[in-house]
Parts: structure tokens; C-alpha cells; sequence
């Protein structure tokens, strides 16, 4: 996520349009990634976002294999690299990688030769389509298009929650701050990494003192399976601290956005009555998260020379480029022999999302 | 994301270079009158016609022929956009996006679609656009109307409505824009 820039998240976005418009019509399915096939593998529990990958793949009739920790081989001591070696033997042009360690995926883009990676998130690293389907959302509520990804140019928008333990507010801060908007960490001094160090935002441990300034609040879950329960006295506490209760809610700005990737706890970190307002954009969220994760994946399966070429690994800086094929022929691409139909912005993209 | 690379992340955009200027402005114009008038004459009456303008070169050429018709024949005949390339049988081949949104907002069963594109070519953006058109219903008949047909078909697809017809060979480029349409080359910039 911390390598996109505002013109890829732009890119992502407006493929993304295309896929909402998808996703009204009577038959939302597309035939443009037939004869792919996408595994998820989530060795970390997940509904959500392994639906919303799934129903992705199926709408643009891909095929897709889901694999799952406890009815696999790895539950028989397999290793998690024979695991993807055996993946990419049969054949898969993409998985679908969380997992509960951070850096899982970037390793994943190591060992495969053709498959591409996508990180669903990984431990408390990150979780990029949930940024970018965050970003999608606060697009569509400015109205859509480059006007509305220009008013992310100053935005203030306040993360609250569990910082500490949160891939999602990871990928968020980096995105938000790709396009020019002003992060501000809420939180108590237990939830927030030992260090920010390098970290673009501001940070309060007042969530009150932020609310009539800010114009996107984002959410997070009070992380209880990573412990974050021992971070707070109580939940009440928390609540009465970082939850966006009634009467909080009630001193936001006018129009101000309410962001959950959820699952959310209904009384802990947001009170019920609160997801109910017109800027709570909970399950605007879902709903995008579909059209985005699509866009995700025909960015990487729908581009380039078949077979899909090699995954980036993280952190390089100079190309392997040559190990990418050949560079589209430009004049035989544009099947109508017009010049604005030749190439996309995004051109050739594999690698890892 | 993390991941990803940046280096190659945008691909260099071919320029294209104009060598001679095969219609000018004028030409275009009265070629998108003599077209509106062609559509009228064979669909008498104009019922239940539809036009759907391919992204990106397509929607403006809709535009002008609806334009016309509102003028010559006093009706209004619903305009909608049409981006193909989910339906590409190039996609994993060359790189792939949509240019822009699809905007059809009625129904197409039972109605006459003219298909409006720039430049016909080798078909294969046509036969994506009649896979495409199926979601929206089940259109009575299609018809296609295109500023230039240069040849090179690939597939048993022919123009309804044709502005000009314009031999070319295949590596030249064919730009249509309200200025006019000229015959050149893309160069890699």
C-alpha cells in the first residue's frame, strides 16, 4: 500500500467505477477473467473479506478455489511454501493470501514463478483493498470522479481505535496520506505502536477534541483476538474514551463520514444508533469492497502477456523488468485503430496488490 | 500493497503523429448529418431506436447524430455509453482497462440498437460490444454506424452507416475528432 501513489490509487478507483456499474445491472457478471483461476488462501479466520474476493472472482467468471487452514494439508504439518509450490503446480493464476504474520504474502511472491500474490492482510501489516475500499467510499460520498479524489488534497480524517494491532489503520494512513490528506491517530497511549516513528499523522489520546475538526472518522475494532483487551481497564472505559457514542456523534460536523471496516461491535467502539446516521458509510463500504477487489484482480489477471508474468517481491527498486515480457505492442493493440484505445494508464501490472 | 513495484507501473503512451488530414471538420459534420438522415430513412419513423456510443471515440459521435435527429426529424432518441472491455477477447494478451463507465439506463428489449463508434477495424471491439449489449436485453435488431471503416476485418462484422470508407494498411492510425480525422503514425514516446 505504501508504494502507491495518488495516480495508482486513482487508476484502482476509477477501475472500480466501472465495476459498481457492474454490479447494478440485472446480470452482474462479466466474462473477463474466464478460464483464471483464483484460490483464496486465508490462514487467518475471515467472512467478509473472503466473501467479497470470492464473489469478485465469480463475477468476472473466474474460477475459484478456496482453501482453508483447517481442511488442508497444512493441518497435516505441510509447510506453508510447499503449500503455495503445490498451488502454483496446479495450475492457479492468483491467490489470495491472509494470514496471521505480517510479510506472509511478500514472502509468498518469492517462491511462485507465475501466480500472482494478493495480500488480504497480513497480522498487523496490512490489509491494502481495505484501504482502497475506504478510499472509494470517501470518493463516492464527494460525488465521485477526479473532482472528488481532488478534495482528498487536506482532508483531516481521524483513525480511531486500535492502532496498535490494526493492518487496516496501516494501509488507511497510507493511503489517505498518498492523496494528500491529514491523518490524526486517536487512541490511548496502550493502543498505538511502541513507536510512530516515521508515521505521517498527528496523535491524540482526546478523541473529544478531534471531533468538530475532523471530516472522515475511520472506525477500528477493539481487537480482542490479538489481545487488545488487555491493553484497556475495561470496555466501558474504552468506550466512554474512544467510542463514538450518541452524544460524540452528535458534535461531528455536518456531512462528516463515518467509517467501519467492520466487523464492528455495536456498543463498543461505535454505538448502534450511531451506524444508522446519513454519513455512516458502514455498508456502502461492503458494497464497494466488491467492486474494488474486482478491480484489484483484473488489474492483475487482465493485464500483460499470458502467462501472467512474475510477482514483484517487496522493496526492490530497480526492475527486474525484462523477466515482465515483452512491453505491448503499441500500434497492433489498438484493435479499432484508434489512438485512445491503445494500453491503460496501468499498463503492465502484475506483482502483488 | 506494499509490494508492488513502481518502476514500470505506467507504461509509455505511444504519441500519435498526423501525416495527412483525410476529413476535415466540414466533412465530419456533413457526414454526421448524411448518417442521422441514412438511420432515419431505414428505421422509418425512428421507433424504438436507441443509440449506444462505444468509449471513448464512439460517445460524442452518438451525441451528434442524436443532435441532428432532434433537429431534422423533431425527436429524441435515448443515448447511451457502452464500455467494452470486459468482453475483450484480449484480455491476460495486452494490457486492458475500461476507459470509462458504461451508462445504459433503459431497457434494450425490444428496440433497434445503432451502435456509434470512430473507426472500424479489425471488428473484434464490435463483437465485444454485441456480448455486452446482451445484459441489457434483448435489442430487436443492431445496427453499427462508424465515422471510418479502414478494413483489415477480422471477423464477418460490416458498418450500417459509414462515413468514410478509408483504405489504410495496418501499422497506420486512424485519429477521428471533432477537428476532423487524419491518417498517421503512433510513435513511442
Amino acid at each position: 500500500m505504501e508504494d502507491l501513489t495518488a495516480a495508482d490509487i486513482a487508476e484502482i478507483l476509477e477501475v472500480s467505477d466501472s465495476f459498481v456499474e457492474v454490479g447494478r445491472r440485472a446480470n452482474p457478471k462479466v466474462p473477463s477473467l474466464r478460464g483464471r483461476t483464483v484460490a483464496t488462501l486465508f490462514l487467518e479466520d475471515s467472512t467478509r473479506t473472503r466473501m467479497s474476493f470470492e464473489t469478485a472472482a465469480k463475477r468476472m467468471s473466474a474460477d475459484v478455489l478456496s482453501f482453508a487452514a483447517g481442511s488442508s494439508s497444512i493441518k497435516k504439518g505441510e509447510s506453508l511454501r510447499d503449500t503455495i509450490e503445490t498451488i502454483e503446480a496446479i495450475g492457479i493464476d492468483a491467490v489470495i493470501v491472509r494470514h496471521a504474520s505480517a510479510g506472509v504474502p511478500a514472502q509468498i511472491t518469492k517462491w511462485v514463478e507465475h501466480c500472482s500474490v494478493i495480500n488480504a492482510g497480513d497480522g498487523w501489516h496490512q490489509h491494502p483493498t481495505q484501504a482502497l475500499l475506504d478510499l472509494y467510499t470517501v470518493r463516492e460520498a464527494f460525488g465521485g470522479g477526479a473532482k472528488a479524489m481532488e478534495r482528498f488534497d487536506g482532508l483531516k480524517v481521524a483513525i480511531v481505535g486500535d492502532i496498535r494491532h490494526s493492518r487496516v489503520a496501516r494501509s488507511q494512513i497510507a493511503g489517505y496520506t498518498a492523496l494528500g490528506a491529514k491523518v490524526t491517530l486517536v487512541a490511548p497511549a496502550t493502543l498505538l505502536p511502541p513507536s510512530l516513528e516515521g508515521w505521517p499523522v498527528e496523535v491524540t489520546h482526546d478523541f473529544d477534541d478531534v471531533l468538530e475538526r475532523v471530516d472522515v472518522v475511520s472506525l477500528l475494532r477493539l481487537q480482542a483476538e490479538r489481545g487488545s483487551g488487555a491493553f484497556v481497564p475495561t470496555l466501558r472505559e474504552y468506550t466512554s474514551g474512544f467510542g463514538l457514542t450518541t452524544s460524540r456523534a452528535a458534535r461531528l460536523k455536518e456531512g462528516t463520514l463515518i467509517l467501519h471496516p467492520g466487523p464492528m461491535v455495536r456498543g463498543v467502539e461505535i454505538a448502534s444508533d450511531v451506524t444508522d446516521l446519513p454519513g455512516a458509510l458502514i455498508t456502502a463500504q461492503v458494497r464497494n469492497g466488491l467492486a474494488v477487489r474486482m478491480a484489484v484482480l483484473f488489474l492483475m489477471l487482465g493485464q500483460g502477456s499470458r502467462p501472467p508474468v512474475r510477482p514483484d517481491t517487496p522493496g526492490r527498486t530497480n526492475g527486474d523488468d525484462g523477466a515482465r515480457g515483452a512491453e505491448p505492442d503499441v500500434s497492433a493493440a489498438g484493435d479499432d485503430g484508434a489512438i485512445d484505445r491503445d494500453g491503460g494508464p496501468m499498463g503492465q501490472q502484475g506483482g502483488e496488490a | 500493497m506494499a509490494e508492488r513495484e513502481r518502476s514500470h507501473a505506467r507504461p509509455r503512451r505511444a504519441l500519435f503523429v498526423p501525416r495527412v488530414q483525410v476529413m476535415t471538420a466540414d466533412d465530419v459534420r456533413r457526414a454526421v448529418v448524411r448518417m442521422a438522415h441514412e438511420i432515419a430513412e431505414r428505421n422509418r419513423g425512428l421507433h424504438d431506436v436507441v443509440l449506444v456510443g462505444l468509449q471513448t471515440g464512439g460517445v460524442p459521435l452518438a451525441e451528434r447524430i442524436a443532435l441532428t435527429l432532434a433537429e431534422s426529424e423533431g425527436l429524441e432518441l435515448p443515448v447511451g455509453t457502452l464500455d467494452v472491455a470486459f468482453y475483450r477477447d484480449d484480455i491476460g494478451l495486452r494490457p486492458v482497462l475500461p476507459e470509462a463507465t458504461t451508462d445504459i439506463s433503459f431497457d434494450l428489449t425490444g428496440t433497434t440498437v445503432v451502435l456509434v463508434d470512430d473507426v472500424l477495424f479489425t471488428g473484434r471491439t464490435i463483437r465485444a460490444a454485441l456480448n455486452a449489449l446482451g445484459e441489457y436485453g434483448r435489442a430487436q435488431a443492431v445496427q453499427l454506424a462508424v465515422m471510418v471503416d479502414r478494413g483489415h476485418r477480422e471477423l464477418p462484422i460490416r458498418p450500417d452507416y459509414v462515413g468514410k470508407n478509408l483504405p489504410t494498411s495496418r501499422d497506420e492510425m486512424v485519429d477521428v475528432s471533432e477537428d476532423g480525422v487524419s491518417l498517421g503514425e503512433l510513435v513511442e514516446r
